[in-house]
């Protein structure tokens, strides 16, 4: 008997009438998040699109969302896997908070939690269908790391999930990396912005409608909503595809 | 009479046009377990873009079989007339046999009538030959050139269809690439400031794209003249090596030995022309 | 209806939950050494993740007796699941085997190397299949480009194939380093998957010491 075979059996994942009881394939989906590491701390951005296939469903959903004081979790994927994670962390903090001992989870920890559960989540052949991105500040140090649904986890001064893993990550390695330690709050806004128009430009789930969050050692604060300015003059010249 | 037979009816005893049947075959096969040879793919960045007084082609130059490096310094801008080159993506036989059948055409074309070769003429014999063969020719072009009509840029996919875009990119680098020009590309820009968009965007691919890597290439094109930058720029030479790796005499173990002797021919022998 | 969701179930369209992320390992056992060292590009399909991710975890810190390093190549979380402390290397090796065949029908996805000294101040390397078949060799190269360098050690830590060699030569601690950077080196030229840096682990009775240097980035 193989391995697959035997895992069929443990895991009883396909029901009597031949429907799973476990996720195939994420349903309503948040595309890209972004992240980078500037001057005096962490910057993220995410677009405010949930779609459902091709179909732009939910136009006005925050995506990057506050664990505790200092820690930011971006996610994008299936937006009920996300948003069972956040009420998950959310129990977490809460039961520390009873203690009332004055100390909070700090981003590492969130990181080390949450990428504990996404590996036996895909342990179980079950997994979170999500990729997420964790920011934050702990003991003075900025954090930036990536999990998945495979559990999969690296940290880098600059991340992207899905479609900005492919689109934004040369803009960021080129413009941000290298200078990571003294970029300006204001660049590193440019930045971001930069790669999200891009990313509106060519990922077809994305939107142009956005956020960003950052956390330095002040605190979180995430911006209400807002648009990126576009620019489609170049449509005037094309006359067709061919001559 | 299910509607396969009535197809075959009308379609199989018909001399013209193109079978696929060796390619279903060869699917077939495959899922039954056949390996098939491997080609050698070109996964890649290639860019291009019009500016002012012309068009800038760019390509980088890593060629893969698989995950191996097949050619590190392989060149992906094709000549197709004096005044149009041609990138390609794919396969690498399937756009190197591509480029060179269409261009010995032009060639022909051009010689008959006795005037410069047209980009469009070039982009509608691909985009025909392409789509003829389905999509199982793979070669995915980048075509630039100038001509009477002034500059041309174009993308050809692998199934045949086309664009005409002031600023392309192809291959498994693309994204990589386009990233770059999405965000500086501007209409009429000079030569300088273009061919350094162009270097960007290659490079771009090549650091952020396995599949492409090694060493930047650059065309530009103009109405005047075409400059073909073999090697324009050089961002990853190999870390030299430590040790050195020369066997001595006698290493090889010589399992057995046969020595033949052949008889030598005269000169007289083997020059007899009459 | 039902039906349909059967054909569906029996469609074997299970999610599959490994991915290989790419990376090379490679050690050398010498006479009162060992080398142990790894790229550490993290990488998915034609992207990288990051450029730096250590696949290198130091197990032991006792200066005084065992120096032993952990290489891993494969699923990059499936590695990450392993903590150690101070033990004798033959006894982490042990334990490694054991923990790997613990999951003997859903495996680790990882090929680990260990090195470091054993109780006779002798270099030793293990290595492993995923399901933790151990072997004690003398040198061993995993991962992405195990198919370039295996041979190239073959030839040059293990004189194989070779006629008029001293093949009781040992190696010094400097051509043992040596030759694992030209290892890797070279395989950044033609593996696609290895790449942007090298972490290089010298254990010897001093101690452990770590060295990184730049591979390329393309």
């Amino acid at each position: 008997m193989n391995s697959t075979e035997i895992l069929n059996l443990k895991n009883q994942d396909v029901t009597e009438n031949g429907t799973y009881k476990h996720t195939l394939q994420p349903i309503v989906t948040g595309t890209s998040v972004l992240g980078l590491k500037y001057k005096d701390g962490i910057m993220l951005a995410a677009d405010c699109i949930a779609s459902y296939g091709s179909l732009a469903r939910f136009r006005n959903v925050q995506r990057l969302h506050p664990v505790g004081k200092a820690t930011i979790l971006a996610g994008s994927g299936d937006m009920s896997d996300f948003q069972h994670v956040q009420n998950l962390l959310e129990g977490v903090m809460l039961q520390e908070h009873c203690f009332d001992d004055e100390q909070e989870i700090g981003t590492k920890s969130i990181y080390k939690i949450l990428s504990n559960v996404m590996y036996s989540r895909r342990t179980k052949v079950d997994p979170l269908w999500n990729k997420f991105i964790v920011a934050g500040i702990e003991n003075g140090e900025s954090f930036l790391g990536y999990v998945d649904l495979y559990g999969t986890t690296y940290q880098s001064p600059v991340i992207a999930t899905g479609f900005g893993s492919h689109i934004a990550i040369p803009i960021l390695r080129k413009y941000a990396e290298p200078r990571a330690s003294d970029l300006t709050e204001a660049e590193a806004s440019e930045i971001l912005d930069n790669c999200m128009r891009v990313l509106y430009y060519r990922d077809a789930r994305s939107f142009n409608k956005i956020q960003k969050a950052k956390v330095t050692s002040a605190g979180i604060e995430i911006t209400e909503p807002y648009s990126l300015s576009t620019n489609w003059d170049f449509a005037e010249s094309i006359r067709g595809y061919g001559a | 009479m299910n509607q396969n037979s009535i197809l075959k009816d009308i379609i199989s005893d018909s001399n013209t046009g193109l079978k696929f049947d060796n390619a279903r075959r060869n699917q077939a096969l495959e899922a039954k377990g056949q390996i098939m040879p491997k080609a050698t793919k070109t996964g890649t960045t290639i860019v291009g873009l019009v500016y002012k007084d012309g068009v800038v082609l760019g390509a980088d130059t890593r060629a893969t079989a698989g995950s191996i490096v097949a050619d590190k310094n392989c060149a992906k801008i094709h000549y197709m007339a004096p005044n149009i080159y041609c990138c390609g993506a794919g396969t690498a036989a399937d756009t190197e046999y591509t480029t060179n059948m269409v261009s010995s055409q032009l060639t022909l074309h051009s010689m008959n009538n006795g005037r410069e070769s047209r980009v469009v003429t070039a982009m509608t014999l691909l985009k025909q030959y392409l789509f003829q063969y389905q999509g199982h020719v793979s070669a995915a072009l980048v075509l630039g050139g100038v001509d009477v009509h002034g500059p041309h840029l174009y993308t050809v996919y692998p199934h045949g269809s086309t664009d005409k875009l002031p600023f392309v990119t192809m291959g498994s680098g693309s994204l990589a690439a386009m990233a770059i020009f999405e965000s500086r590309y501007k209409p009429n820009m000079e030569r300088e400031e273009a061919i350094q968009l162009v270097n960007d965007a290659v490079e771009s691919g090549i650091f952020n794209d396995l599949g492409s890597g090694s060493n930047v290439d650059v065309c530009v094109i103009t109405k005047e003249k075409v400059d073909y930058l073999r090697n324009y720029n050089k961002p990853n030479q190999r870390i030299p090596k430590i040790g050195n790796y020369k066997f001595n005499r006698g290493t090889t173990a010589i399992i057995s030995e046969t020595v033949k002797t052949f008889n030598k021919s005269s000169e007289a022998d083997a020059m007899e022309v009459v | 209806m039902i039906a349909m969701t059967e054909a569906a179930a029996k469609q074997n369209n299970r999610w599959e939950p490994y991915v290989d992320n790419g990376g090379t390992s490679l050690a050398i056992a010498g006479e009162d050494f060992c080398i142990i060292a790894s790229d550490t590009r993290q990488s998915e399909g034609y992207s990288i993740n990051t450029r730096y991710d250590s696949k290198l975890h130091r197990d032991s810190f006792n200066f005084r007796t065992e120096k032993i390093s952990l290489a891993t190549t494969g699923y990059s979380a499936d590695a990450k699941n392993k903590h150690d402390k101070e033990m004798h290397s033959h006894s982490i090796a042990q334990m490694i085997s054991i923990i790997q065949y613990q999951k003997r029908f859903f495996p680790y996805y990882v090929f680990p190397i260990l090195g470091g000294l054993d109780q006779e101040g002798k270099g030793c390397v293990y290595s492993y299949d995923p399901v933790g078949n151990m072997e004690r060799v003398g040198f061993q190269v995993y991962g992405s480009a195990s198919g370039l360098i295996q041979p190239f050690l073959d030839s040059q830590v293990g004189f194989k194939n070779q006629q008029n060699v001293d093949k009781t030569r040992l190696l010094s601690k400097q051509e043992a380093y040596d030759i694992a950077i030209d290892s890797f080196t070279g395989a950044t030229e033609r593996d696609i998957y290895t790449g942007d840096f090298l972490e290089v682990y010298i254990i010897d009775k001093d101690g452990i010491k770590k060295e990184v240097r730049q591979l390329k980035f393309d």
